[in-house]
């Protein structure tokens, strides 16, 4: 169950955002995932309820932008999506093909209500 | 509500440390191999038959990563080689922070190879960088052909992979020419050696390749 220290990760760069700017809350937070990494979206999600309690991501939600897989020959320049099959070897010159976008694993922005926002509410 | 860019790795801590723990093991010249594998493919075995022929040769350590008890520790002490548990509780894999610790009570210096055992798991040992410079992964032929497009990230991060109990394939009724081609469709750069602890088979072919990384890391900190 890494996702949980995954979750607890992105909430510690989240909360070092948030206090740069005097942020009293976190409402969201945008991660990019690839799809071609060890970390599965539901179970993030889930660890992420866990992971928020008690920090200023206790009612953020967790917005995940799942980035597919996709990778291309360098010689003959195929795209290629897989779907079903992870092959890394060109369907046409057999040459090893490169990753171009699939093994993101990134906190995007943050989404925050400041302090000054609440006071001058009240004021 | 404001919205305020953070474009940071979710993994930034470990990268950090993982860089950290680099720069030691260059600095004292010590080769490092992350040694990855489901649990039961014969990590401990090979690291056994690895250091019978290694340690007369070079001077080398084990760090072991297991969720529970220091068994393994003891098996490569039992050799008269240094070694250090790491009891990660219910962790799945080792971390390059776990390793920075481990080595503030189990120094590197003077080592010349450093093989980390991580935790027997095929998933996020592929995603934490322990500051290695080589990632090994075993896959068994008793495990059947198809781990490698079960678990293709584990065995695309890979830079040299296994094949133990050759002895077994046919046993297991494994073609070990499909899980070859199996590891070459995740990962068509890796090196492929097939061996057998058992019977020796294929041993020759990894211990020359351990010797070759520690000569070239010889030869480069000489041209430093």
């Amino acid at each position: 169950m890494h996702e949980l220290s995954v979750a607890q990760s992105i909430i510690e760069i989240a909360e070092a955002s948030a206090s740069t700017q005097n942020c009293s809350s976190i409402q969201t937070i945008k991660i990019r995932l690839g799809e071609f990494t060890t970390i599965v979206p539901e179970a993030l999600e889930f660890a992420f309820e866990v992971a928020r309690r008690e920090t200023l991501a206790e009612n953020a939600r967790l917005e995940i932008e799942s980035i597919p897989m996709v990778t291309r020959c360098a010689l003959c320049g195929t795209v290629n999506d897989p779907v079903r099959e992870i092959r890394l070897l060109c369907p046409h010159c057999g040459l090893p093909l490169e990753i171009v976008s699939g093994e993101e694993l990134q906190v995007e922005y943050i989404e925050v209500e400041s302090e000054s926002e609440g006071t001058e509410w009240i004021a | 509500m404001d919205r305020i860019e953070v474009k940071t790795n979710i993994l930034k801590d470990n990268q950090q440390a993982a860089a950290q723990n680099c720069q030691l093991f260059e600095r004292e010249g010590t080769v490092v191999i992350n040694l990855m594998s489901a649990p039961g493919a014969g990590k401990t075995t090979l690291l056994e038959a690895t250091l019978r022929n290694l340690r007369s040769e070079n001077r080398v350590a084990v760090i072991e990563g297991d969720l529970q008890t220091d068994l393994d520790a003891e098996r490569i002490r039992a050799l008269g080689v240094r070694s250090h548990q790491i009891t990660t509780g219910t962790v799945c894999h080792l971390d390059a922070r776990m390793i920075a610790r481990a080595l503030a009570e189990f120094p590197v210096q003077g080592l010349e190879l450093l093989i980390i055992e991580n935790v027997g798991n095929l998933i996020c040992p592929a995603s934490y960088n322990l500051g290695e410079d080589f990632r090994v992964v075993i896959a068994s032929a008793t495990e059947g052909a198809e781990k490698p497009k079960k678990y293709p990230v584990m065995f695309n991060k890979a830079d040299l992979v296994l094949l133990n109990k050759a002895d077994l394939a046919a046993l297991s009724g494994v073609d070990l020419a499909e899980l070859e081609k199996n590891v070459r469709e995740v990962n068509p750069n890796a090196k492929v050696v097939t061996l057998s602890c058992k019977t020796g088979e294929g041993l020759d072919a990894w211990l020359n390749w351990l010797r070759d990384a520690i000569a070239s890391r010889k030869m480069a900190s000489m041209n430093a």
